[in-house]
């Protein structure tokens, strides 16, 4: 915030204040941790990282409601190891030879051959569901760990200009889904004023449904009077033909780019069409894309800048995903344990150093502001009763 | 600044104008309030200023409509939008963003002004409008009274020339309908912003207003200062009732005019007392009685073990601010909603562990929301669901409705309905299941003078039925009106309970106006011509 001349002291003195990062830099930073993830099975490297995003995220997410949800992502990641070794259970792993348990196998026709129910279950097959699925498991609490770091609706307001209605709209639809939870509530419990559910399902059903549906289209007609009446949309000065030639190069470069991704996925196609329409199509739908944004007089309140901080974030995270790029050249055993003959898995150095530095964050990072708001979950949604004094339809 | 030259609009299909041939100016820095029944076209006229009529509802406009000399058909809202800046009356629903400072730089970011002017700009919003505590804080958790006044912020971020609000307290409690319209009159005051408003309850708003616009209904317009337009209106606050009782000339408008008026009045009054009839609370056996409930979500208690017993023939009115335990109460008390703790009994049993269909027939609840209970097509067909519903005979509920609001089309739809027919219907498929116990929320929002009379005498009438009544509200006028013990709830708990006059005029922020200028247990202008019948000749 300081005035560029006095960008020292800012660096000596305001790097630590506490504000929220750009949510860009903290979503590069758990995409890295997550592909460092995706390119390893070795438990102790998986519970590494695991250990790092928990860390972090502990020290660094602010008291936001979406925040909260990382619990989801994390129960969920246990929920996945959980069904993959389970599945060994089930549908047999009978892979390698060391035969830990024999279930009796139920037979089954002629036609399901292939798939085989219960029977020998064997270590190594237990072994390869529980590293696989905590790869997984590790690959989403990463996700988790973005969402509840960087506000997604801040993301959506660092994209371009030329895609501020999308983000317009993306807003008002999430904001739309608590509404029609809250409706359906209330009135769900007005009919059981009317004395409740009698009749048909199809009928209950309509009754909840109709009155639910009307709030929302209300509220909707509400939002665009306002909006409205607030300068959305206000005409910029764009004339026709400018606004023929942006289209017509924004259409141009995306079929550029699809063409472009075919081809370098498919050997089979001529290479000239695989880089150079890619890159080509590229160049010209950020071309449209500029052009767009010039049209717009919009102006954006406090927008997210790229700072040492998330400099430092964003680079821990490609440096972890890096890391594991490196050692995968030089020493692939080590980060694939075998399956074929048990032993515990090793670890070496490298790559433990290498998913180690994606904990800097956590001290390298100024810490998230304080809402100052010491009860919102509970007064968001946790009482029904006083919603609707306020949510009149 | 604002000029409308024979305006007349038509909503398509129908046959009569809501505006016929309106003519008027408004300069700066006026603060104008427009009155008129539910229906008389105060929302119309208050979205012609800004173009969203007809631009946005459609309909037919005839005329012009010229803000700072520019015309509003000849371009959209939009472009207004740093003219006039429009707050709708449910400030939530208009909420684009969600925190509060998002929401004050919206506008600012749709003018395209300077990122260094929007943040200077929004730092003095939020300190003119006493929010700056609140800078961070998601919209949805705000009270009613903080979403008003950030809606209120909002627009006031892009300088309009005008404000225009569309019944800006009609869903609060009277605190935060004062300061709401405390920071209107110093806008008006400080900055010479004209704000042209909309309102029913005009109690709170005439000492502040310059000018009043009160529309008949008939597609015209009565202009003049407030005590001129009040003179002739039919409707009018206690205040001007008071005024025409006593023959003051001109009209006080604030209680302190009143007060320094009535010194012989009151004078006159010393000699008498108010006739009301002897309340009725110990004289039999409680309809229903409650006691410790406890209601609570999550970590939130919204009530805190209350005790209260209602008696045959009494109306209890329970005020409160917004989010103080009333409808959690309410919704206990009738068995529909949580209750962790107490007990509740009537008729022998708890309403809560009878079927909804039992419950129903014990206590009945019109809730908040009261269009929430009505889903198909017809009046006709909500008549016949409640008779099925609670097994009366067919035209029972059809019968209550006439009694309550005769004349309503069966054929109508219940949302084209006035705000007081559809209460009417509501009650009327409640009171199908003639339950001895009836409680109100909040019925008094959105109903105009001579509705909430309607109301008043409908309620009456359930009391000398022998039923309990109970009605959550706001609205001080009201309850001094039909109430007979008044209960007053905070944090969950009742902290003061007994009859309305002893409970009303003991406190300044529920004391009615008659009672805040004569004093004593003058609750309604209905009580002193009662006393002074000679003095009405």
């Amino acid at each position: 915030m300081g005035a560029p001349g006095r960008r020292a002291t800012a660096w000596a003195g305001g790097y630590f204040l506490p504000r929220d990062l750009h949510p860009g830099a903290w979503w590069i930073w758990t995409l890295g941790l997550a592909v460092a993830a995706s390119r390893t099975t070795n438990p102790w490297l998986l519970l590494t990282i695991l250990a790092v995003v928990c860390f972090v995220v502990i020290a660094r997410r602010s008291e936001a409601p979406w925040a909260l949800a990382f619990r989801i992502y994390f129960g969920l990641g246990v929920l996945i190891v959980v069904f993959r070794v389970g599945f060994r259970f089930v549908f047999g792993g009978a892979e390698g030879s060391t035969i830990l348990l024999t279930f009796p196998e139920i037979p089954l026709p002629a036609w399901a051959a292939g798939i085989r129910l219960f029977g020998a279950v064997s270590a190594e097959s237990l072994l390869g569901g529980l590293y696989d699925g905590l790869r997984l498991a590790t690959m989403v609490i990463c996700l988790g760990a973005g969402n509840a770091l960087a506000n997604p609706k801040r993301l959506l307001k660092a994209m371009p200009p030329a895609l501020y209605e999308v983000g317009t709209a993306v807003i008002v639809a999430l904001s739309v889904f608590p509404q029609l939870a809250e409706s359906a509530l209330r009135v769900r419990r007005a009919r059981r004023l009317r004395g409740g559910t009698t009749g048909k399902r199809m009928h209950v059903l309509r009754t909840i449904v109709i009155p639910v549906l009307e709030d929302a289209l209300d509220r909707s007609l509400h939002l665009a009077a306002s909006m409205d009446s607030r300068g959305y949309g206000r005409a910029g000065t764009a004339r026709r033909r400018a606004r023929f030639t942006t289209g017509l190069l924004m259409i141009v470069g995306l079929i550029g780019v699809c063409v472009g991704v075919y081809a370098t996925l498919d050997g089979t196609t001529p290479r000239f069409l695989a880089f150079p329409v890619l890159a080509s199509g590229t160049v010209v739908a950020m071309l449209g894309f500029r052009l767009a944004g010039r049209r717009v007089r919009r102006t954006r309140y406090r927008p997210d800048r790229w700072r040492p901080a998330e400099i430092v974030v964003a680079a821990s995270g490609v440096a972890v995903a890096a890391a594991m790029f490196a050692t995968s050249d030089v020493d692939p055993t080590n980060l694939n344990p075998s399956l074929t003959d048990l032993s515990w898995p090793l670890l070496s150095w490298t790559p433990l150093c290498g998913v180690l530095v994606g904990v800097l964050p956590a001290l390298l990072s100024p810490p998230p502001e304080t809402p100052h708001d010491h009860h919102p979950p509970a007064a968001a949604g946790g009482i029904p009763e006083n919603v609707p004094e306020r949510v009149r339809a | 600044m604002i000029e409308l030259a024979d305006v007349t609009f038509w909503y398509h299909g129908q046959p009569e104008p809501v505006l016929a041939d309106v003519t008027l100016a408004i300069g700066e820095g006026e603060l104008v309030l427009v009155t008129g029944r539910t229906g008389a076209g105060k929302s119309t006229l208050l979205g012609t200023l800004n173009g969203l009529v007809p631009h946005f509802t459609g309909g037919h406009l005839d005329g012009t409509v010229a803000i700072a000399g520019t015309a509003t058909s000849s371009r959209p809202p939009r472009e207004f939008a740093h003219l006039v800046g429009m707050v709708g009356q449910d400030p939530l629903a208009g909420f684009v963003t969600d925190t509060v400072e998002e929401e004050l730089a919206y506008g600012m970011e749709q003018l395209g002004l300077a990122p260094p002017v929007m943040r200077r700009r929004v730092e003095e919003t939020l300190d003119l409008l006493g929010i700056a505590d609140l800078r961070r804080r998601a919209l949805r958790t705000l009270s009613g009274g903080q979403q008003q006044r950030v809606a209120i912020g909002s627009v006031l971020t892009m300088h309009p020339w005008v404000l225009v609000l569309d019944e800006p307290t009609s869903a609060l409690d009277p605190t935060a309908a004062e300061d709401v319209l405390a920071t209107l009159a110093r806008l008006v005051q400080d900055l010479s912003t004209t704000v042209v408003l909309a309102e029913h309850r005009m109690e709170r708003v005439i000492p502040f207003a310059d000018r009043m616009l009160y529309l008949p209904g008939d597609g015209g317009v009565v202009d003049g200062t407030p005590p001129d337009v009040l003179k002739d209106m039919p409707i009018g606050p206690p205040i001007v009732a008071l005024g025409r009782l006593a023959e003051w000339e001109p009209l006080p408008m604030s209680v302190r005019d009143a007060r320094r008026r009535a010194e012989s009045f009151r004078a006159a009054l010393r000699t008498t007392t108010v006739n009301r009839a002897p309340a009725p609370a110990a004289r039999a056996e409680p309809l229903l009685t409650g006691s410790g409930i406890v209601v609570r979500y999550g970590a939130t208690v919204a009530v805190r073990g209350v005790d209260l017993d209602l008696h045959a023939g009494t109306v209890l009115a329970l005020m409160g601010r917004n989010g103080s335990g009333k409808s959690s109460l309410l919704w206990a008390l009738q068995g529909s909603g949580p209750r962790q703790g107490g007990s509740v009994r009537a008729a022998e049993t708890d309403p809560a562990r009878l079927p909804a269909a039992g419950a129903r027939k014990v206590v009945g609840l019109v809730p908040q929301n009261a269009g929430d209970l009505l889903y198909l097509e017809h009046v006709a067909d909500e008549c016949a669901a409640a008779d099925r519903e609670s097994a009366a005979e067919p035209g029972a509920c059809r019968a209550l409705l006439d009694r309550l609001a005769p004349g309503i089309d069966p054929r109508a739809h219940p949302r084209d309905l006035s705000e007081g027919q559809r209460l009417a219907l509501v009650l009327a498929v409640q009171l199908t299941a003639s339950p001895r116990i009836v409680l109100l929320d909040e019925p008094t929002r959105g109903l105009d003078y001579d509705a909430k009379a309607e109301l008043a005498r409908t309620i009456a009438a359930l009391a000398a039925e022998h039923r309990a009544v109970v009605v959550a509200t706001h609205d001080v006028e009201f309850v001094a009106a039909v109430a007979d013990r008044v209960a007053i709830m905070a944090e969950g708990e009742i902290i003061s309970d007994g009859p309305a006059a002893e409970v009303l005029s003991g406190s300044p922020a529920f004391a009615p106006q008659v009672s805040k200028i004569l004093g004593g247990d003058w609750l309604t202008v209905a009580d002193v011509r009662a006393a002074l019948p000679e003095a009405v000749g």
